[in-house]
């Protein structure tokens, strides 16, 4: 198995900024707007952006929650992937709110399709938009592409893209990993 | 990856420990589900599920089917009595009649024992037991861990004592397989004559003073009486056993503690429990009722995962 590093610590702190600052050219003070991380892995980029738009932008009452999807997937029973459920938690309305889902890599979109299927049980939001660190261009099985990205890549599909977080995994990292 | 080790839901003496776990972490995700606005997920929708009742129920039944609808499967319903069984038609040639309509699941309640069990070894459909004579309940016994989990943080290290009728039911013999297999210590309660001869076995401790049990215990679970399955005089009189055996406000007063009463239902109020002890904040009845539609859907949608497309 090689891997090769995609993006250091540096470039991952740098891109971060650089995201949030994307977003409050969009959102201003987010009066209107939820930030979304969808479980489980867009929950900790969530996070962290939340977090530098707190304290380096000094934006005030930032809402954040985040989606399981696992019960909307569309592969259930047709994949060997574990069933296990993670926590929702979203304590606002989004009726007429400007949406951000957050997730790590963007792959075939499936999931971000199921995100859309699933947050309609929370409301009507007036937008959705999305945001992801990692693009991974030409392997989308559907019509989604990303509004922030952080970095575009080329992966073939017998690659993997991890991202480690430094809350989580001891380092801010992308790897590329032959699967 | 975490799946149960069962393909059917026979009787809680067939899962393990983490099987429970896993069906109540499941339960958590759905019961946050069921609290929202919109109260449906898609993941069942290509999976159909017949309910067989062949005999009466109304919460089981209308717990099941509303799980069932809230995962979006499609639900066909069937009662007995209302059936070709009352022109003679045999079990396994009514459902493998219906199962004949590409049924993924059924979910059965019958008045034999044993009655999940055999169909199990018989057709190929994924077998729910929603109670089968006195014999097992299993969904009740895991609705019952996961209301004392939520209320007592857990079930480990706590006592519970079932109350009543335990000879005739089957939720107390599920719920002792289920809270002995999470670490509980139990108690059975009731007449002499309602207490199966050989159920200290079980390992559970036996009482006939309910003042005594209910000094023990952090949880009393009260059973209905079943006069529908009493064949014989088992006691007196109701109002005699609502004497011995019934819980009103100045009995729970007077303990030196507050215990966390349930009953599985249908109340017959006055009998085991007074109105004023069903309605009291110490009562987690309709807790019950709602963590019900959350754990039949946690174990329909467990054991669809295992269903062959």
């Amino acid at each position: 198995m090689s891997q090769k590093v995609l993006l250091n610590a540096k470039e991952v702190n740098i891109i971060l900024h650089r995201l949030a600052c994307q977003l409050i050219e969009k959102h201003n003070d987010f009066t209107n707007t939820v930030l979304i991380g969808l479980q489980p892995r867009g929950i900790f980029l969530a996070d962290r952006l939340a977090k530098i738009l707190t304290e380096h932008y000094n934006i005030k009452n930032i809402k954040l929650g985040y989606l399981d999807i696992t019960f909307f997937r569309d592969d259930f029973r047709r994949s060997g992937k574990p069933l296990e459920a993670n926590t929702t938690k979203i304590d606002f309305l989004v009726e007429d709110k400007n949406i951000v889902f957050i997730d790590d890599v963007l792959y075939t979109g499936r999931s971000i399709r199921a995100a859309l299927t699933a947050i309609q049980s929370f409301g009507r939001p007036n937008e959705i938009e999305l945001l992801t660190l990692i693009d991974r261009r030409f392997s989308r099985h559907l019509p989604i592409q990303p509004d922030y990205r952080g970095r575009q890549v080329d992966v073939i599909n017998n690659e993997k893209v991890v991202v480690n977080w430094k809350s989580e995994d001891n380092e801010d990292s992308v790897y590329l990993i032959d699967k | 990856m975490s799946t149960l080790s069962v393909n059917h839901l026979l009787g809680i003496k067939q899962l393990n420990k983490a099987d429970i776990n896993l069906i109540f972490e499941t339960a958590d995700q759905f019961k946050e589900v069921i609290n929202r606005p919109i109260k449906k997920v898609p993941s069942l929708r290509d999976i159909t599920i017949a309910n067989l009742f062949f005999e009466n129920s109304t919460r089981t039944k209308l717990s099941f089917e509303l799980a069932e609808k809230r995962l979006s499967a499609d639900v066909i319903n069937f009662s007995s009595s209302q059936s070709s069984v009352k022109k003679g038609e045999t079990l396994i040639d009514t459902v493998n009649n219906i199962l004949s309509m590409k049924v993924d699941m059924v979910v059965m309640r019958h008045p034999n024992p044993g009655a999940g069990v055999f169909l199990s070894k018989h057709v190929d459909a994924s077998i729910i037991n929603a109670g089968d004579g006195a014999h097992e309940h299993p969904t009740q016994a895991l609705l019952d861990s996961y209301s004392i989990r939520e209320k007592l943080g857990s079930v480990k290290g706590k006592k519970v004592v079932i109350v009543g009728d335990i000879l005739h039911s089957r939720v107390a013999l599920s719920n002792i397989f289920a809270l002995q297999l999470q670490g509980a210590q139990v108690m059975v309660c009731g007449p002499k004559t309602l207490i199966p001869k050989y159920i200290d076995k079980l390992g559970v401790k036996v009482e006939t003073n309910l003042r005594k049990a209910l000094n023990w215990c952090d949880v009393a679970n009260m059973l209905r009486v079943q006069n529908e399955r009493m064949d014989i005089s088992y006691f007196p009189s109701t109002r005699e056993y609502t004497q011995q055996f019934g819980v009103d406000k100045p009995l729970l007063d007077s303990l030196d503690k507050e215990i966390v009463i349930m009953h599985p239902g249908p109340i017959n109020r006055g009998v085991e429990i007074t109105s004023d002890v069903a309605d009291s904040k110490q009562a987690i009845i309709l807790n019950q009722v709602e963590n019900g539609v959350a754990i039949r859907m946690a174990v329909i949608y467990l054991l669809a995962s295992k269903i062959k497309q």
